[in-house]
């Protein structure tokens, strides 16, 4: 059972002998690639059995079964109504008609070819020798002396000179090789006076410094009775763009609490020297942007005052700053200083105090 | 002078005297068509991926002549009522035109979704298959790397891919995409500004995600699937232990016809599958999602299922915050953990496991053939380990689903995760080890007693005995001599030895005579044939 083959074993032929058969030549072939067949038998009794011709036929079937389904399938394809429309139509169909079509017809295709290969095609049995021995220790030697060798005839060994020469030569251009992908793509986020982490749309500086107000999508300001009690509502910043992509951390969610809780929220925000006075009357705004992963948390649970994120379900107890009580997060949601100008809109009175967004490594 | 006359007979024959002339192609031809490959239905899982491959490339293709890669901002004037004049990005507007106005464009964008689903799908069954038979062992470690590096890449491929029709889910998933990268020590704000050019979202990063998923990923995951494929060939493959079978030779059949053909077919049969769940089943319904907005999201916001674990992991992370009171401050994100260490282990160790195993065993030999599961207790119990650990990950990664469709407290969800993450994988580990060590014990005990034949005997004495068959030979007393393990299936019933006439072929009416029931080599031994003793 072990033993091991090398090279051809068995007797070889003469393939030029007129008396072979093709068979005899396929297996001479075989002999020279180490591999013999062991058995080798059709799954039928004689040629041209009952059987036999069941088979064959009901392979003709399904290559003409993958065949109509096929046209049926570009026929659907050119005739059946696909333009998208409102409403039940017949294009709801377009793309399920594709499919079915296409995939029987490749599914018979792909079945024909396989009753083909295993029906009618001869089982057989090939052993065929692995030789997956390494080289000699002999070709090993020879091998590795000619690659030492070609660092002799370099000489690198033997001139040191040259060996600084190159690596001094070599390792600029690997680095300006690397240049202009780092060069190009770097960004300081560090390079404005206020770095784009610490900022958000409400920054005076965005609105000539006056300050910003609070705006819905279409951009119009917001007076405190739009707000119903116990009602939210998200808010951006009242600038060029401030409800688009350009602004992704400023989006804000305003909500008008109930008075009970207004009050508990303010004793809390009260006791907060960064959040202190950062209320307006019985409403407060806290950055809708989660400070676990930067989606919205724009799940507001009105009976238990938490927002919940829904990308990692943090959660953040409105009544007490925001602070996560569940979840990934570790930071509260930034709270933004509301007041109203003297048109009776709500403004923010500066900038969030706290980070907005996910966190990171220099953040103070 | 006399024009030759043209010989169509000789044609073919001159052809191949003329490639042979020039590249010397016959005797490396022929040892092509001779190749002897083993055969087991668990060695075409890979074939799944490789033929899932090309369709994702023909798919691609044809998306990318349509799609525009860009972010400008503008308003939808298509056929797709509900999103009239919304403003939004060029990619998802034409991500959307693709979806309505091109014919058979959602067909092709379905097909390829669930391409990438289904590839991503046959890599993790294919790596299990080659884990738990012992393929990845010496020769093989470096394929197995490559391997591991292929769903590395593949889970690259699909998040670039899912992202570029930036529509609301695509950009949630970008947002957390660079909160990660912002999660880095030091280097955080600075990596999150080069990927992004800037502020998230920025104008860039649907741009940089195509081509890198268009160019550059493909064009890696196609070199390492052809080395992959190079080195199968050029080590041949593994095969199953079992009769004539040995560490030196490989048992099957030749490449061609039979297995190129049904290879063949096997493809086709993928294609044909991967068609029809692109048109019956919707994926991804980018249209009902929105473009991405920084201040919209809905909920049920899940990845791909095999970026689930990942998120489900950094669901499951405690708030834990690590602070360096040096400076200004510094901080260590929990989602550090999670996301950036956590998903560098998860593909460092599978690719050092071969290195680690061989070590533990002072393995130093080339195995060529596999190893049933049962016969490495421990291998299958770190299998088994990983997939569960895998699975808990990936559940809650959408344990906010279950959450809402089996009315659980989604924090009871998160708790159970997380002890589950804990407690479920060495469970795994024990349950494993020892459901391989009572097969083992099972498959010894039949080589050594028989198979059992539910024939009860009452002894003189009043006992009860069931009888067994030998498997082989038997002593003077009528008691079987204990037989080897041959590293393969024992036969446990009687009807695997034969008990039972082969069926009979033929819908209506029998197709063939039934062939002479075969004769189990132990009763082939002894022409006579006696009353079945015990074989107590």
């Amino acid at each position: 059972m072990t033993a091991v083959h090398h090279g051809e074993t068995g007797t070889p032929v003469d393939v030029n002998d007129p008396h072979l058969t093709r068979f005899d030549i396929v297996k001479e072939g075989l002999r020279r690639d180490d591999i013999e067949i062991v058995t080798y038998e059709s799954h039928f009794h004689g040629q041209n059995s009952k059987a036999e011709k069941r088979v064959v036929r009901n392979i003709a079937i399904l290559f003409l079964l993958s065949g109509l389904f096929t046209l049926a399938f570009l026929v659907f394809y050119i005739v059946w109504p696909w333009e998208f429309e409102l409403g039940h139509t017949l294009s709801d169909y377009y793309t399920p008609i594709l499919g079915v079509t296409l995939g029987l017809g490749l599914l018979a295709l792909g079945f024909a070819i396989l009753a083909w290969a295993k029906k009618l095609l001869p089982h057989e049995l090939s052993i065929q020798q692995r030789h997956g021995d390494p080289s000699s220790d002999e070709e090993r030697l020879i091998t590795g002396q000619t690659m030492m060798y070609v660092a002799d005839e370099l000489g690198v060994q033997r001139r040191p000179l040259l060996k600084g020469a190159i690596a001094l030569g070599a390792a600029p251009l690997g680095l300006a090789v690397a240049a202009p992908l780092v060069g190009g793509m770097i960004e300081d986020p560090h390079k404005d006076p206020e770095p784009m982490m610490y900022r958000t749309g409400f920054n005076p500086v965005k609105n000539g410094g006056n300050p910003v107000r609070l705006t819905r999508e279409d951009g119009s300001p917001i007076r405190p009775d739009d707000v119903s009690a116990g009602g939210q509502m998200t808010v951006y910043p009242g600038i060029p763009h401030g409800a688009t992509n350009h602004y992704a951390d400023s989006p804000t969610l305003l909500i008008h609490l109930r008075a009970d809780d207004a009050a508990t929220t303010r004793a809390a925000a009260d006791a907060d020297p960064r959040n202190k006075g950062s209320m307006y009357g019985n409403y407060v705004a806290y950055s809708k942007i989660c400070t676990h992963a930067g989606c919205p948390a724009s799940l507001y649970e009105q009976q238990t005052n938490r927002l919940l994120c829904p990308c990692h379900q943090s959660q953040f107890l409105i009544t007490d700053n925001a602070q996560p009580v569940f979840g990934p997060a570790t930071r509260r949601l930034p709270m933004l200083p509301l007041t109203v100008d003297e048109e009776g809109f709500f403004v923010a009175a500066s900038d969030y105090k706290d980070t907005v967004g996910p966190d990171f490594w220099e953040r103070p | 002078m006399k024009r030759r006359k043209m010989d169509l007979a000789e044609a073919p024959r001159n052809f191949a005297k003329g490639v042979d002339d020039r590249f010397q192609a016959a005797t490396p031809l022929r040892g092509l068509l001779n190749k002897v490959f083993p055969d087991h239905w668990s060695f075409l899982l890979g074939e799944i991926a490789l033929f899932s491959f090309i369709v994702l490339l023909l798919s691609g293709v044809f998306l990318t002549l349509f799609f525009d890669p860009s972010m400008k901002e503008v308003a939808y004037d298509g056929e797709y009522l509900a999103l009239k004049g919304t403003m939004m990005s060029a990619a998802y507007e034409s991500s959307l035109h693709i979806s309505f106005e091109v014919r058979g464009g959602l067909f092709m964008r379905q097909m390829h979704h669930w391409a990438a689903l289904l590839f991503m799908a046959s890599i993790i069954v294919h790596m299990a298959r080659v884990f738990f038979t012992g393929a990845f062992r010496k020769p093989r470690e470096i394929n197995w790397v490559i391997g591991v590096l292929l769903f590395l890449l593949g889970f690259f491929a699909g998040f670039t891919g899912y992202s570029l029709p930036d529509d609301g889910l695509s950009g949630t998933g970008l947002r957390i995409a660079s909160a990660i990268m912002l999660t880095l020590p030091v280097i955080g704000t600075w990596l999150s500004a080069a990927i992004f050019g800037g502020e998230f979202p920025g104008e860039l990063i649907i741009g940089r995600f195509y081509i890198a998923h268009v160019l550059l990923i493909p064009g890696i995951l196609l070199a390492l699937i052809a080395a992959h494929l190079g080195i199968v060939f050029k080590q041949k493959h593994t095969q199953w232990p079992g009769p004539l079978r040995t560490n030196e030779n490989v048992v099957g059949e030749r490449m061609f016809p039979r297995y190129a053909m049904k290879q063949g077919g096997f493809f086709m049969a993928v294609f044909g599958v991967i068609a029809l769940m692109a048109g019956m089943f919707q994926i991804n319904p980018i249209w009902l999602f929105g473009p991405y907005r920084a201040a919209e999201v809905s909920s049920a916001s899940q990845p791909d299922f095999y970026v689930m674990f990942m998120d489900g992991l950094v669901r499951l992370m405690p708030n834990w915050q690590i602070y360096i009171p040096i400076g200004n401050g510094y901080s260590i994100p929990p989602m550090f953990w999670p996301a950036v260490v956590g998903l560098g282990a998860l593909f460092t160790l599978p690719m050092a496991y071969p290195w680690l195993e061989a070590r533990k065993l002072k393995d130093k030999r080339s195995h060529h053939l596999l190893e049933r599961p049962r016969d490495n207790p421990e291998r299958v119990g770190i299998g088994m380990m990983a997939m569960t650990f895998f699975l808990v990950a990936t559940l809650s990664g959408a344990n906010d689903v279950i959450a809402d469709k089996f009315h659980i407290s989604l924090n009871a969800m998160t708790w159970a995760g997380r002890i589950g993450l804990l407690i479920l994988p060495p469970l795994a580990y024990y349950i494993s080890v020892r459901i391989c060590l009572g097969l083992q014990q099972h498959d010894r005990q039949v080589l050594a007693h028989g198979v059992e034949t539910g024939i009860i005997k009452r002894l003189p004495n009043g006992q009860f005995v069931e009888i067994h068959q030998p498997l082989g030979p038997v002593d003077d007393h009528g008691h079987p001599i204990p037989l080897e393990y041959a590293g393969w299936a024992v036969p446990k019933k009687m009807n695997r030895i034969g008990a039972l006439a082969p069926a009979i072929k033929g819908f209506f009416y029998p197709v063939e005579k039934p062939a002479e029931a075969p004769v189990s080599p132990a009763v082939a031994a002894s022409t006579k044939r006696e009353e079945i003793k015990s074989g107590r």
